[in-house]
């Protein structure tokens, strides 16, 4: 996302400034700012026509994962269940959480939920949401008078 | 419940504390984190290796010293899509542990499932803890 270069007698630290608030708006625009609890994890990938989300929830069985569209919100719901410990065990590390997790997610734009699909492979979870159809953008043809 | 709280605060961490050359191969390396239980017949171990699948990963005991390592390579871009929100990184994973039990390595077993390593080191038949009768007399 960064340019690299811009050196010599061009460069305008002004603009500069602007640039760089306009990459980090960018990064940002439509989204919800991190918040304090946040499981699990989500890279978001955004196109012209969908949104694909990835998630790293390993070890969880997917059909403890529930997951819901409305407009443009995704929720995320489920558990990732405690390893059992059996006759006789003890636990020396303890480090993997587990749980119940809920969390919403902002989308850019409203979401055609009959056409999400979600598929889960080696722990990540990975969501395609296309773009509702009344949403898209529509390029408008500007007529000579 | 505190202990949920507690692992929802530790982000991925990047390994590199204990590693002290450096590799050849560039990018991150993140830490796992691993749940290890242990009973009478020996040690089993959890790692979380999201992105990881079986042929990614080698486990191996070298001198008491067992060493799990994966291999994830950063998703080529998907479609013409740009990643407009990160909340976690992808790469390698390192992680060793000096195991001081007598391991009997013949039996070691690894199985990787949903991201999840599971190894389990059965111990040594003479480390095991023996009940020794007492003979009244």
């Amino acid at each position: 996302m960064a340019r690299i270069g811009r050196i010599g007698w061009s460069w305008d630290p002004i603009q500069e400034m602007e640039r760089l608030e306009r990459d980090w708006s960018d990064l940002f625009s439509g989204f919800n700012r991190p918040s304090a609890a946040k499981y699990p994890p989500v890279n978001v990938f955004t196109g012209e026509d969908d949104v694909v989300i990835t998630s790293e929830i390993p070890g969880v069985n997917p059909e403890d994962v529930d997951l819901s569209v409305t407009g443009d919100v995704l929720t995320m719901k489920g558990t990732r269940r405690q390893q059992e410990l059996g006759e006789g065990q003890a636990w020396h590390r303890r480090e993997r959480g587990y749980g119940d997790f809920y969390r919403t997610i902002q989308l850019p734009y409203n979401v055609d939920s009959s056409k999400v699909e979600a598929n889960y492979s080696k722990g990540i979870l990975r969501i395609t949401l296309p773009r509702a159809e009344v949403d898209k953008a529509r390029k408008i043809s500007v007529k000579t008078a | 419940m505190a202990d949920v709280e507690k692992s929802r605060e530790v982000k991925k961490q990047e390994a590199g504390g204990g590693v002290a050359t450096e590799r050849t191969r560039t990018g991150r390396i993140y830490m796992p984190n691993v749940d290890i239980s242990e009973d009478r017949e020996g040690l089993t171990l959890y790692a979380d290796l999201p992105g990881a699948g079986d042929e990614d990963v080698s486990v191996t005991l070298e001198n008491d010293v067992l060493t799990i390592e994966a291999k994830v390579s950063p998703p080529a871009k998907v479609g013409d899509h740009r990643l407009s929100y990160a909340e976690y990184g992808v790469g390698d994973y390192f992680r060793a542990f000096t195991i001081t039990e007598p391991i009997d390595r013949d039996r070691i077993e690894a199985k990787m499932k949903d991201g999840v390593l599971r190894i389990v080191l059965p111990k040594k038949e003479e480390a095991k803890p023996k009940q020794i009768k007492i003979q009244a007399g």
